[in-house]
């Protein structure tokens, strides 16, 4: 179902989202409306090891001597690492060097990494009302934690490490309300592939997403990261949840500066309300070879599958790993399967052992991995044959995406790829429970 | 800035995956990203573009990872231009940044003949006419201020004379 008031887009007879609010603040105006143009400060900048090579070659071409600030610049080798080939080792040490010689604060070396958008906002880095970007699409992860945070270039990127500034379009606001309460086996994964299958892979194209709602409020953020990061799927600028109670124990422990919280105005204008009663929603698969190809559970049942990951930035936390874990528990991978588990941090995976959850999986014939994105975007770890398959929680489906041109890749929650990996083919968690 | 080449078309929502594909990312030298452009969805590309060559996309073009190995291997590949009836917000950014000119184009682009029609692209006026027939399709002309960005040939340029207006 959807309503708007679109029309009036760009008015300022009304209030702001949260987005447009941010960037007025960073931009130093008293109001922004959708299609203005803004400058803004910025408050983190992210690399990784695919995208700030190619930034920091820009970079050389600024000549200056220092960066804008080197507390405000995070770099993470988590593609291609623990390195694949000789050439990537050499994209590896080219940031390494550049962290040293620019005395780039937060650079996490192998053993101490993660994959960056657990990691982000694990090590308190991600505050709300700041406006974070990032030379990787899922930056807008950080959403989750009421920030406006998005995705860019590498140019983008050398350009911020120089002026600490970045220009945007101030985007429209659609807002995504889920009704009711979440049922079993359904979390944050299955509202996000359930929200994309609606509108498509262009659907909040250039636009921010708002997510909010009863099933909102009662998600963990471990859910909503994973909400916020697939809304790029969705083709969007930046998808978000405004701070509430979850948000601040989340940040209680993290935290050691101080943040200001930044809501969306009761009279702010959406470009588009899309309201969605989801306390019947089967857990979600997105078919290949895109994000919106989504279809219940139910209506997937019996794909063989060769492989079964459990990981990425979409679902590599603690609480994902919790899930799959308590599916699997005295059980073993189906023989035709190999699944893989990678925890998507250090701490993440040495809570993941402090409970138990690595031996469960260790038991069960999975193979556990140091944290890395690895086969998410088939770099390493994993990479499929010709004709094979694959269920993942991670993001994308698209051709080739985890291997051969020929492969193809299914999405879903842990939950049900927990379940999948014993049964050898896509089922719902209640059939191996 | 006028163009005239060979158009390729290409469909709705191309992703850099398909553009560029996540394995050849250890380098980022456009000659070499060239060499696999659109290899995943139409294997024999790198083989039958050509400089100067067109590419036509449909809605979303580009959409998904931010990798600008992406435009790179496009600007490598000696393509003189992108348009599409929409593009995915990240390549459009970079495209501009990297100064790879791309233009959207709203009217339906089917009637174009992928390998065979020629285009001649007038990105000031914001036309492109086909050649053979002389029909002419009208686009969107960029805002001033990324027509700055891409007048000065990239971002890199564009912010150092902002910082340096003397340099």
């Amino acid at each position: 179902m959807s309503t708007g008031n679109g029309s009036e887009i760009g008015s300022t007879e009304f209030g702001s989202t949260m987005v447009e609010k941010i960037l007025a603040a960073k931009a130093g105006k008293e109001k922004v409306v959708p299609g203005n143009l803004v400058n803004t400060k910025i408050d983190l900048a992210l690399g990784n090891d695919i995208t700030a090579p190619v930034a920091i070659k820009e970079f050389g071409r600024f000549e200056v001597d220092e960066v804008f600030d080197p507390e405000k610049i995070v770099l993470v080798p988590d593609h291609f690492t623990p390195n694949k080939d000789i050439a990537s080792a050499e994209q590896a040490l080219l940031i390494r060097n550049f962290a040293e010689k620019y005395k780039i604060k937060h650079y996490y070396e192998i053993g101490r990494m993660g994959i960056e958008h657990a990691l982000l906002p694990e090590q308190g880095l991600i505050r709300p009302g700041e406006v974070i970007i990032g030379a990787d699409s899922h930056t807008c992860t950080y959403g989750a934690l009421g920030a406006f945070a998005t995705g860019v270039g590498s140019t983008d990127l050398a350009a911020a490490m120089v002026i600490g500034e970045a220009w945007f379009k101030v985007p429209a606001t659609m807002r995504f309300e889920y009704r009711g309460s979440l049922p079993e086996w359904v979390g944050g994964k299955d509202l996000i592939l359930f929200t994309i299958g609606q509108i498509g892979v262009s659907g909040a194209r250039y636009r921010a997403m708002e997510f909010a709602g009863t099933a909102i409020s009662q998600l963990s953020m471990d859910g909503r990261l994973t909400m916020a990061n697939m809304a790029i799927e969705a083709g969007g600028k930046c998808g978000y949840i405004q701070p509430d109670q979850v948000t601040f124990d989340y940040l209680k422990d993290r935290m050691t500066v101080p943040y200001e919280a930044v809501y969306s105005d009761q009279d702010a204008l959406y470009e588009q309300v899309f309201e969605y009663d989801i306390s019947r929603l089967e857990p979600q698969i997105a078919f290949p070879p895109s994000p919106d190809n989504v279809y219940p559970v139910s209506e997937a049942k019996g794909i063989d599958l060769q492989q079964v990951v459990i990981g990425s930035c979409t679902n590599g936390r603690i609480e994902d790993l919790r899930i799959a874990a308590a599916v699997i528990k005295k059980k073993k991978v189906h023989p035709g399967v190999r699944m893989l588990v990678i925890p998507a941090t250090q701490q993440i995976y040495r809570q993941a052992l402090e409970e138990g959850l690595l031996s469960i999986f260790v038991d069960a014939e999975a193979a556990v991995s140091t944290p890395t994105c690895g086969p998410c975007l088939g770099g390493h770890m994993g990479i499929l044959a010709r004709g094979e398959k694959a269920l993942a929680t991670t993001n994308r489906n698209f051709v080739g995406r985890m291997g051969h041109p020929e492969s193809e890749v299914y999405l879903s929650g842990p939950a049900v790829a927990a379940a999948s990996a014993v049964a050898g083919k896509i089922v719902h968690p209640e059939e191996v429970i | 800035m006028i163009f005239e080449g060979k158009a390729w078309v290409f469909g709705d929502n191309i992703d850099t995956d398909a553009i560029i594909a996540a394995r050849y990312l250890s380098t980022s030298e456009p000659a070499e990203l060239a060499k696999h452009l659109m290899e995943d969805i139409k294997p024999d590309f790198p083989g039958l573009v050509s400089p100067g060559d067109i590419l036509v996309g449909g809605e979303n073009f580009g959409c998904g990872s931010s990798r600008e190995h992406a435009p790179l291997a496009i600007k490598g590949a000696g393509v003189s231009c992108v348009i599409a009836r929409s593009f995915a917000r990240i390549f459009y950014r970079n495209a501009i940044n990297i100064g790879l000119p791309i233009m959207e184009c709203h009217e339906d682009l089917a009637g174009i003949e992928s390998g065979s029609d020629r285009l001649r692209v007038d990105l000031e006026q914001g036309t492109i006419t086909q050649l053979q027939t002389g029909h002419v399709y009208k686009a969107e002309p960029f805002p001033p201020f990324m027509q700055e960005i891409i007048n000065r040939g990239g971002l890199v340029e564009y912010v150092k004379a902002r910082i340096n207006p003397a340099g």
